[in-house]
């Protein structure tokens, strides 16, 4: 009972949407909105193909791998200058300003420099969502407990030992927080990146079907991309639950007193 | 063995000297002293209790001792060596137990921590784990996270980690502070069977005078802001102490009396205005 409970809970709402959907577009037809019912035929017909191959994969690929390296490099730049304080004070600033310019504005820039192809592709993911990784990093070092750190000292935790067991899980919270934010920003800009430029991808299909009022393949376009998001916050969500056990448990405990 | 360690305090040199330390934090709003000039020797296997009211620098003078800090002036001295950041043979159990054991380790993982830096084989280092977990009592609740401990036992976990290294001088900054009173008498006791089986030196800084009689061998007394020993005696209870018989011996109320009217006198001392305009 309790678990068809939750599952009501679950698919409930999306349920009264697509509900809500089919009524108003079988009330009032209007050719740029069709019935979910078409856009399902459309999805299958679309995606169930060899253009999963043409298009989707590389879209997810490119991806993950620019999530991949921006979330390494934000993670290693922010362990840096979150460790060394000189370099902290000399880089705030600049980070803020880079930081404020919204990434789309690299496409145009990397067209140029980098030339179209997959790297640019990458570089814009990279460079776009690797923000809310370093910053966060960053925060999360210098939020290391003072008296955790003097215990590290007494013992003489040092060096890399010290990162490892001291600094990485320290920060480890504000690190995934920074992840969860770099997810949602790496998947628009793949699509945005896609949608300049490009000759395969899932932006690129998006634009073109929409570009020849192929209207349900559009819409079915747009609901693949929500469904590659749902999954990646579920791995993350995966993941998360076995980093971070430890948080919760820890703010379980300390709410609970 | 346990019951030679105060003949052999009066033989050996010392090996912990406090050489006329002074520290002097510097702020926006100018210098504030935390502490003037103090100086002390603790003895090999002595258990010292350093007491004080608050605000005298008590914590300010151990993270001197242990090296976290870098004294204005004065030195710290172990086994001959100068004190310039934490010593291999020292180990120091923080009052807040709750914010110096790592939360995404494992209890026995916390205690295996101070052996990293030691390079010695698994083997030895679990054996040395083990122990130092069942002198404390906890040999059950090795894989537990110490979040899911009660205070009494993770103050334990902290103490077994200090232990585990077998470190030569141990420092206690009001380790019992945040634990309720039934279980400070047990961690007392507790300390009391931890020094007497390992026979390191101890300083136990606590603002709790009855805590300070029943511990130690000796006590110090700080005066309060600006910092100097106000007084320094030896506690001549019986070294078997137990929580009924130990509190009401004659003795014990004669000596806690003493530390008491010190602290009284210290206190008094800070009501009076400074010289030298002190904060």
């Amino acid at each position: 009972m309790k678990f068809l409970g939750k599952i009501g809970y679950t698919i409930g709402l999306p349920a009264v949407l697509l509900l809500g959907w089919w009524a108003y577009a079988s009330i009032v037809p209007n050719f740029f909105v069709p019935p979910p019912g078409v856009v399902a035929t459309a999805f299958l017909d679309v995606w169930v193909s060899e253009r999963f191959l043409t298009d989707v994969l590389p879209s997810i690929a490119r991806l993950l791998v620019g999530l991949g390296i921006a979330i390494l490099l934000g993670s290693a730049l922010g362990l840096t200058i979150g460790c060394v304080r000189w370099l902290r004070d000399v880089l705030e600033p600049v980070l803020e300003f880079i930081r404020a310019i919204p990434p789309t504005i690299t496409i145009p820039v990397l067209l140029l420099l980098v030339g179209i192809n997959d790297t640019m592709k990458i570089t814009v993911i990279v460079l776009g969502s690797m923000w809310p990784v370093l910053l966060n990093t960053v925060e999360g070092v210098r939020a290391i407990d003072p008296v955790l750190s003097d215990t590290a000292q007494v013992y003489r935790i040092r060096g890399f030992a010290r990162l490892w067991h001291l600094t990485v899980p320290s920060a480890s919270p504000q690190i995934m927080a920074g992840v969860r934010q770099s997810l949602s920003l790496g998947l628009i800009l793949m699509v945005i990146s896609e949608m300049f430029a490009a000759n395969e991808g899932l932006g690129f299909a998006i634009v073109q079907f929409q570009r020849t009022f192929a209207i349900p393949e559009m819409w079915s376009g747009i609901v693949l991309l929500g469904l590659i998001g749902i999954a990646l916050s579920i791995v993350f969500q995966i993941v998360q639950t076995r980093v971070l056990a430890w948080y919760f448990g820890l703010r379980e405990v300390s709410n609970a007193v | 063995m346990q019951f030679d360690v105060q003949a052999n305090a009066v033989l050996l040199t010392p090996t912990l000297s406090v050489q006329g330390v002074k520290k002097v934090y510097e702020t926006r709003n100018g210098s504030v002293e935390a502490v003037r000039n103090l100086t002390f020797d603790l003895q090999q296997g002595e258990f010292a209790c350093l007491v004080g009211p608050s605000g005298s620098g008590k914590t300010t003078l151990l993270k001197c001792i242990a090296g976290l800090l870098k004294p204005t002036e004065g030195l710290v001295v172990l086994d001959g060596n100068r004190v310039d950041g934490p010593p291999e043979k020292m180990a120091v159990v923080f009052q807040e137990y709750g914010r110096s054991l790592f939360p995404w380790m494992t209890v026995e993982e916390n205690v295996r921590l101070p052996l990293k830096s030691h390079g010695l084989k698994k083997t030895e280092r679990d054996e040395r784990v083990h122990r130092a977990l069942e002198a404390v009592d906890l040999h059950n609740v090795g894989r537990s996270y110490p979040w899911q401990l009660s205070g009494g036992m993770q103050q334990r976990v902290a103490i077994a980690r200090a232990i585990v290294s077998e470190p030569a001088v141990m420092l206690m900054d009001e380790p019992f502070a945040a634990v309720d009173a039934q279980t400070r008498a047990d961690l007392e006791d507790l300390m009391r069977q931890v020094w007497r089986d390992i026979g390191m030196t101890i300083l136990f800084v606590t603002h709790d005078i009855d805590e300070s009689v029943y511990l130690g061998q000796r006590v110090i007394m700080l005066s309060s802001s600006p910092t100097v020993v106000q007084d320094d005696i030896a506690i001549d209870l019986p070294i078997e102490r137990d929580q009924l018989t130990t509190r009401s011996h004659p003795q014990f109320t004669d000596l806690r009396g003493h530390v008491y009217e010190q602290i009284q006198i210290a206190k008094r001392g800070q009501a009076a205005p400074e010289p030298d305009g002190q904060v």
